[in-house]
């Protein structure tokens, strides 16, 4: 099972590295990194006795992949019973991943962008279309997908240097798989980089990856009620892009209310209208990357 | 479903707070959820028991507590309770309501032997 994304079993892979976590009994833990070229099938790792064992590798291509087996601790005796109040966040050490991210991000001057939505939305194909508006601008991009590194190609093909995570059957990204992913991206001082997460509505809400500025995006062939249906995420945005907008005529989509709905779970949420098809909105967008990217400035 | 890798998450934090007590098992493990946090109770509690196994945190009961959501509301100019994100201010029936609270997971405490 993955430590930082237990949804799967041993499945999340990084491309371009390999490290791995170890867990013994007495509680300790260290890491270790090395590279090495060849697929690596995680259910062969597995050596007897040494189940407590974390890591990511990478398989063909250099994707890495996490995984932990069932800790193997053996229970003493009972002694007498104590209530031992904790008062701990269990969120807190990915949302302490997130701070080094987001300190990391912001020393080299960097606009980091969450984005989410369901899959299909089409974050990707959005996301070509404005990393080729983009040409000049130092750009690079995780791609979150359970599987396949299709999008990562795309995004190369257009130009960007990408990494994709592969999270097996976990839902979402976390702060450690970003961290990981940003060490093999190459610096983009002053530039942006853009988080693609998994396709879901739900789970990526949770998780801080130590992002500026988190962006959900709604196609219009959706509907209107998913603000309602899925606040959660809605909630955390910092912008919505109503996504190919082009389809409008085809498709009974109220864009007022699905505006309207998304502001009742975040008020003053900011939207844009958008199509890589048309290339409506695109504008707004990149002037809306190039005020964060400013910002980013301001702060580094 | 997340709440498994959340429920990884606490499940390792009592671990090694259990650990740091020198205790050899936890018997209950209190949990507060906030009702407008990210996390469905009773997918947390399916997902807890099967992230305790063969750890030292094995057979815990959990003790799950929900918390309510609170929001403060713009146009009130006050803090009213909130039951779900999307929901109208109960005072005004509007929305410019910010969450304040009701959003956590936390461990509560922990029954150790």
């Amino acid at each position: 099972m993955c430590t930082t994304c237990g949804c799967g079993a041993g499945e999340t892979r990084i491309e371009g590295g390999h490290a791995h976590m170890h867990r013994h009994a007495d509680g300790t833990v260290h890491a270790h990194h090395h590279h090495h070229d060849h697929p690596h099938p995680h259910e062969d790792d597995r050596a007897p006795g040494h189940d407590d064992h974390d890591h990511h590798h990478h398989g063909p291509g250099g994707t890495i992949h996490y995984g932990r087996g069932p800790a193997g601790n053996s229970v003493p005796g009972l002694g007498q019973t104590r209530l031992v109040a904790i008062e701990a966040d269990v969120l807190a050490r990915n949302d302490a991943l997130a701070a080094a991210n987001r300190a990391r991000l912001a020393r080299a001057r960097t606009l980091a962008l969450n984005l989410v939505s369901s899959p299909g939305a089409g974050k990707t194909t959005l996301l070509v279309e404005t990393l080729r508006r983009m040409a000049g601008v130092p750009v690079a991009v995780i791609e979150g997908d359970q599987e396949t590194s299709t999008d990562a190609e795309r995004i190369r093909a257009a130009g960007a240097p990408a990494v994709q995570v592969n999270t097996g059957k976990g839902c979402h990204l976390d702060a450690a798989m970003v961290g990981h992913a940003l060490d093999h991206l190459p610096a983009v001082d002053g530039g942006v980089v853009f988080i693609e997460n998994v396709g879901n509505l739900v789970c990526p809400a949770a998780f801080d990856l130590g992002e500026s500025a988190r962006v959900v995006i709604a196609s219009v062939t959706e509907g209107e009620d998913k603000p309602l249906k899925y606040p959660g995420i809605f909630a955390t945005a910092d912008l919505l892009l109503v996504s190919k907008s082009d389809l409008l005529p085809h498709v009974d989509c109220d864009t007022e209310l699905l505006i309207a709905n998304a502001r009742r779970v975040r008020p003053g949420l900011a939207v844009i209208r958008i199509s890589a098809r048309t290339g409506e909105g695109l504008e707004d967008w990149l002037a809306w990357i190039d005020a964060g990217r400013r910002m980013a400035r301001l702060r580094g | 479903m997340h709440e498994m890798s959340l429920a990884l998450a606490l499940v390792g934090l009592v671990e090694e707070r259990a650990r740091g007590e020198g205790a050899a098992r936890v018997l209950t493990v209190g949990v507060a959820v906030g009702r407008l946090g990210h996390v469905e109770p009773e997918a947390l509690a399916f997902c807890l028991d099967g992230a305790a196994r063969g750890t030292l945190v094995e057979g815990a009961r959990f003790a799950i507590e929900e918390r309510p959501g609170r929001a403060w509301c713009f146009d009130c100019a006050a803090e009213v309770g909130l039951d779900r994100r999307g929901a109208p201010c109960p005072g005004c029936g509007g929305h410019m309501l910010r969450v304040a609270g009701g959003e956590e997971l936390r461990v509560t405490t922990m029954e150790i032997a």
